[in-house]
């Protein structure tokens, strides 16, 4: 028989208990008042309900536009992590500064703000037109407002990792005859791989649920509705079951995402632990 | 025995509180909850209507205003937004609040003169100064090349009354032919390069982005992006029918009942009607019903010949369940 282990630190028991109180009132509690409210649905209807084809189109844009925009901030977002982590420059702080902005910046401003650049007489939006390239009131427009909701997921995740990581490992790696392309790739993107998949997951899952600043630049025509969209115009026709019955679909995609993230990186720890 | 017992001073308290309230009226606080172009007119009804009321009862009543959009604010107080009155842009959300949560008996709208709507509008156009692209009746929205702004039915009521009185124009057009009016939806919106969420973002979209020909909206949202943009940039036309627009209001008898504030809730309606609260709906370029003083303001209301919901459509609870509910004909013409 395995005898129960006291932990070292004290006070297990009523950090955990306030822990779990604390995680169902802010959390549990209101997710599951939307499967109580969709559990008087029939399956038939419900299963009706959440594949029609309008949906199916929904989730597929708002999934694509989800991990475009994630996948591009995860590049551009290391980038940015890395100049504000090697380098000093004058405005260093403000820029510092500006990666947060998205963060606390009504998502609305952000979305009238980007519709109004990149609608066909905007500043950008006026050469991006005889170019053929439109941006607002397409998927690209969605992509675009993500990205600027998405950015400060992963450079705020990747920053402390690099600032962490001591510029004289890469100095032996170099001293040890590797190239640079050879330091980067083997000493850097080891190291803050799990951070920046933490960013990207946080991104991309932000991404699904944003509803605010794409309503704006998305025009919610048919090719650009996304599924937060849809859960509204179920509200406007007073259709509470049909709303909840999308939200449960959007929960359970987005908790299996980050479940499946967060296994897939306690994977490759534990492989690069081993190894 | 002291002097001042404790009785005393309560009794003194007591009589203080009488006199005072005597002098200065007792306080009466309502909740007018309401959609989103209403907002300067009822800032300008609730100083209007306090006045009156202090005048006639001498109670002080402070009115607060809740805007949103139309469903949106019926669905706050389904779920317990404790409004006093209801005035919103579509009878459908409030008989939602009856229907849902039972606050107010389902025959509402008869309580009230003229379906419960004290004041009126309609559908007009607005199109860019000069009206370039010759933009005069419903049937150039559907021209090729041009670019029409209006927003989404599926989550603006205002939309649904563009998309009405689109319908209504086209059955009157063609004997009536359903048929023809879907397919006259059908290249309307194909002209539709955004669909805002909101007539305040249609607006937005077509004065501030300069996007679309022509915005189809409200008489009076129309009148402040006039006002706002500039006679310069932007002018009214107005169709040869449109659809009457009746933004209706109410008492919401249960939270009134419980607060104790039904009458004055009710005179609050009733001081809509009257020629000092049709003069300031006038002023907000909401059409008077009072004949007085829709004569006086005659020269903003172009005549235009209006059909009403009830007449073509059967009312709302049908007109929503036909064209705006899922897989209704707003659904069908993007197929």
């Amino acid at each position: 028989m395995i005898k129960r282990r006291r932990n070292i630190l004290p006070g297990f028991g009523i950090s955990t208990g306030f822990t779990l109180t604390y995680m169902s009132l802010v959390v549990l509690i209101p997710l599951s008042a939307v499967f109580l409210k969709t559990a008087s649905v029939d399956w038939s209807h419900f299963w009706e309900t959440i594949t029609a084809p309008r949906l199916m189109a929904s989730y597929k844009l708002t999934l694509t536009t989800s991990f475009v925009s994630a996948l591009f901030n995860a590049g551009f977002g290391l980038l940015v992590a890395w100049v504000l982590a090697r380098y000093s420059f004058p405005g260093k702080r403000i820029v510092d500064a500006l990666v947060d902005l998205p963060f606390a910046l009504p998502t609305a401003v952000a979305g009238i703000a980007l519709t109004a650049i990149y609608s066909q007489n905007g500043w950008f939006g006026r050469y991006l037109e005889p170019l053929g390239i439109k941006v607002a009131f397409t998927p690209l427009g969605i992509v675009v407002a993500l990205m600027f909701v998405g950015l400060p997921f992963v450079v705020r995740n990747v920053q402390p990792v690099l600032e962490d990581l001591d510029v004289e490992i890469e100095e032996a790696a170099q001293s040890l005859g590797a190239t640079r392309w050879q330091t980067f790739r083997l000493v850097i993107v080891p190291t803050v791989m799990p951070a920046l998949v933490t960013g990207f997951a946080l991104a991309f899952a932000r991404g699904l649920g944003e509803y605010g600043s794409v309503v704006f630049i998305s025009g919610n025509l048919p090719n650009t509705q996304i599924t937060s969209l849809l859960i509204n115009t179920k509200l406007e026709q007073y259709d509470y079951i049909g709303a909840t019955s999308i939200a449960v679909v959007m929960l359970i995609v987005s908790f299996m995402l980050l479940l499946g993230i967060n296994l897939l990186q306690a994977r490759t720890r534990r492989f690069q632990e081993a190894a | 025995m002291p002097f001042f017992t404790r009785q005393t001073i309560a009794f003194a308290f007591l009589a203080l509180a009488l006199t005072a309230g005597m002098l200065y009226g007792a306080d009466i606080k309502l909740l007018n909850v309401s959609y989103d172009p209403t907002r300067e007119f009822y800032v300008e009804i609730n100083a209007a209507f306090a006045k009156a009321w202090k005048a006639k009862t001498g109670d002080n009543v402070t009115v607060s205003q809740s805007h949103d959009g139309s469903g949106k604010q019926a669905r706050s107080v389904i779920d317990g937004l404790q409004a006093d009155v209801v005035t919103l842009a579509l009878a459908y959300d409030i008989d939602a609040i009856a229907q849902k949560a039972n606050l107010l008996p389902a025959n509402w709208q008869t309580r009230l003169a003229n379906n419960s709507s004290p004041y009126t509008s309609t559908i007009v156009f607005l199109v860019r100064k000069g009206n370039p692209k010759k933009i005069k009746d419903w049937n150039d929205l559907v021209r090729p090349g041009i670019s029409v702004i209006t927003p989404n039915p599926k989550t603006s009521g205002g939309a649904r009354w563009n998309y009405l009185a689109a319908w209504g124009y086209a059955l009157q057009q063609n004997a009536n032919n359903e048929a023809k009016a879907l397919e006259f939806e059908r290249q309307l919106f194909k002209n539709v390069p955004v669909l805002d969420t909101g007539a305040r973002g249609s607006s937005i979209t077509f004065v501030q982005r300069g996007i679309g020909d022509v915005l189809v909206a409200w008489e009076n949202e129309a009148y402040l992006a006039v006002n706002t943009a500039g006679k310069d940039k932007v002018e009214i036309i107005v169709p040869t029918v449109s659809i009457l627009a009746e933004p209706p209001v109410s008492v919401v008898d249960k939270v009134a009942n419980k607060k104790g504030t039904a009458v004055v809730a009710k005179a609050y309606l009733d001081f809509l009607y009257t020629p000092e609260g049709q003069e300031i709906a006038a002023k907000h370029y909401f059409r008077p019903r009072l004949k007085a003083v829709a004569d006086k303001y005659a020269s903003q209301f172009a005549p235009v010949k209006m059909f009403t919901i009830d007449e073509l459509f059967g009312g709302w609870a049908k007109a929503q369940k036909k064209h705006f509910d899922d897989g209704g004909t707003f659904d069908q013409i993007y197929k």
